[in-house]
């Protein structure tokens, strides 16, 4: 079985969100980046199922020079190898063309990635490179297991699940509990320097949006504290002052 | 001026609140509102009844094979409408469904997606919308540079307000390939009767400061006064405490509620991540350097086994 696993380089969740040039660009200053968090999922159950029925794992960003210790880390984690398609990722139809452009003569069975990166949340990359290459997507997917040539999984819907199959190929936008994060060990780490990693120019130049501005969120004001031995008071402030009760 | 579709989502038989919202939204955009409905589980009057809130006609596609939110399917038969339409801008919930069907209509109509939407666009010069990233952290303002726009609106980004009367409901003859069912699904495990997180108006929460799921029920005690959803943090549901779809943060559901009410939980970045868009967030901690003391609006420190019972006899008295 042939997986793809597309992976974000993004911030490390914890880190301070700050913009510079006039808002209009991410201050990188102080910033760990890291494998998106959910991408991370998909690339442990990808691992999962190499081990349980063989095959190859490639990785691929699309991304500049600076994501690849990001592709190197998932290099460790085991995939075989790895693809950087060599641009900046301006929005998810950009980001969407690059993967099924690189995808669509590469004969995969499978394609994971994150139901969404985390720093735009948008979502919407794996619907996208499913319909361009004309095959299922299904996200948010929280668990997979192929039989035969059929793909089991169950997707989240609001307050439940939804149980579906279908045929290889297609996309999944993968989220926990789909596989145990895996942590490089130092044997991955070393033999993760001399997989191959191609770095391949970027085939289009499509987009739908344009960045204007970036924008923080009003300063919180501070907390009201009540005493423990006084909840009446939160009664009458949630109910006369916030009015949501 | 626009001609705007609304894909609105039903569950149990009533259309979702978050695709009352979706309604609303365009409304408030101007130009002329049709709805598209999927399904035979929704009556017909209920859909007559989106004219209040603004549509002024339904597409309904009264088809059991419909029934299912198959995401191909749905999105061919909502390019279809569009096309048919003349519709330029498309409007939705974000949602589990909304999500992944917008993404192919997209490709399908060459249109521009934005998800995640918090407000009204600016067509004072281009067309420009604010959406939430970083988890609701921060916002980007983007502009559309597509003649056809698709805006999937996060939850409560909103308000639902009545303007208007009924809808006429006319049937839409869908015709989706056969090659869009090749996925099927097989089974759909629903929680019926609870108020579901993802949309509730009032969220009570407990974290691992509640030491176990037994003392589970003041929390569940809390939220049935309230008339509210229970939600957890990650620990709580991987230790099968309560079921994974309660667990909010980053990794898991984003909530953003009027009143979310946070008991035991410490407030880690990743866990509020999940609920920092919440109009009012309440903390119950018995550790007053707990960090998600900064993120609250109203605060105690005390003990969750003493303060819950208290406060929620607060609160039946307070009705
Ligand atoms: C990549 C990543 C993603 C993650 N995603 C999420 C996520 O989506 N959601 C999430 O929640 N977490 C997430 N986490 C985990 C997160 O970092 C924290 O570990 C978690 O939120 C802590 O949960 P907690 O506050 O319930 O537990 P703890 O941190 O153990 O806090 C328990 C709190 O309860 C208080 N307490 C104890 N006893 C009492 C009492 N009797 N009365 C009142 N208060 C009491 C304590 O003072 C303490 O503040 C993620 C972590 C990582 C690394």
């Amino acid at each position: 079985m042939k997986i793809l696993v597309c992976i974000t380089h993004v911030p490390d969740t914890t880190s301070r969100i700050a913009f510079t040039d006039g808002d209009t660009k991410f201050d990188t200053n102080g910033v760990q980046f890291i494998i998106g968090p959910y991408d991370d999922y998909a690339l442990a159950r990808a691992v999962e199922l190499k081990e349980q029925s063989g095959g190859s794992i490639t990785v691929l960003n699309v991304g500049g020079a600076e994501s690849e210790p990001t592709i190197r880390k998932a290099l460790a984690i085991g995939a075989d190898d790895a693809i950087r398609v060599n641009a900046e990722p301006t929005d998810s139809l950009f980001v969407a063309a690059e993967i099924a452009n690189v995808a669509k003569d590469g004969g995969y069975d499978l394609i994971l990635m994150g139901r969404e990166s985390i720093d735009f949340n948008g979502g919407m990359v794996h619907g996208m490179v499913g319909e361009i290459l004309g095959i299922p997507s299904i996200s948010p997917v929280m668990t997979l297991d192929i039989e035969g040539d059929t793909a089991k999984m169950s997707r989240e819907i609001e307050g439940g699940k939804e149980y579906l199959e279908v045929k290889m190929p297609f996309v999944a936008g993968c989220q926990e509990p789909i596989a145990e994060w895996k942590i490089p060990n130092m044997r991955g780490i070393m033999s993760a320097r001399t997989k191959p990693l191609n770095v391949v120019e970027p085939s289009s130049n499509q987009s739908g949006t344009k960045l204007e501005k970036y924008e923080m969120p009003p300063a919180k004001g501070a907390v009201k504290m009540i005493d423990a031995d006084n909840v009446g008071e939160l009664v009458s402030l949630l109910k006369n002052e916030a009015k949501v009760i | 001026m626009s001609s705007i579709l609304v894909f609105v989502e039903s569950a149990e038989g009533a259309v979702k609140k978050t695709s009352l919202e979706a309604v609303c939204y365009a409304k408030g955009m101007g130009g002329d509102v049709t709805v598209i409905a999927f399904g035979n589980e929704v009556s017909e009057s209920e859909l007559s009844d989106l004219g209040k809130y603004g549509a002024s006609k339904v597409l309904h596609v009264n088809d059991e094979k419909y029934n299912k939110g198959v995401i191909q399917a749905y999105a061919s038969v909502i390019a279809d409408a569009m096309e048919k339409e003349g519709a330029d801008v498309l409007v939705l919930a974000n949602s589990s469904l909304g999500n992944p069907v917008s993404a192919r209509v997209a490709v399908k109509v060459d249109a521009s997606l934005v998800s995640n939407v918090t407000e009204l666009p600016d067509t004072s010069a281009g067309f420009k919308v604010k959406r939430s990233i970083y988890t609701g952290k921060a916002f980007a303002n983007v502009d559309l540079t597509k003649d056809k726009k698709i805006l999937a609106i996060k939850k409560n980004a909103a308000e639902v307000k009545e303007v208007g009367g009924s809808a006429t409901v006319e049937p839409f003859a869908a015709s989706a390939p056969d090659g869009d069912f090749s996925t099927n699904i097989t089974k759909t495990e629903k929680a019926t009767g609870e108020i579901l997180l993802p949309e509730a108006e009032l969220v009570v929460s407990g974290g691992r400061g509640l030491k176990g799921p037994e003392n589970w029920g003041m929390i569940e005690e809390l939220a049935k006064t309230l008339g509210a959803a229970t939600g957890c943090s990650k620990p709580v549901s991987d230790m099968d405490w309560r079921p994974h779809h309660e667990h909010v943060g980053q990794t898991g559901v984003k909530v953003s509620p009027q009143l979310y009410i946070a008991v035991g939980i410490s407030g880690a970045i990743q866990h509020l991540a999940g609920v920092n868009s919440s109009k009012n967030i309440v903390v119950i901690n018995k550790d007053p350097e707990a960090p998600f003391f900064k993120a609250a609006d109203y605060g105690i420190v005390g003990d969750a086994f003493e303060v819950v019972p208290k406060l929620t006899e607060a609160l039946k008295a307070a009705k």
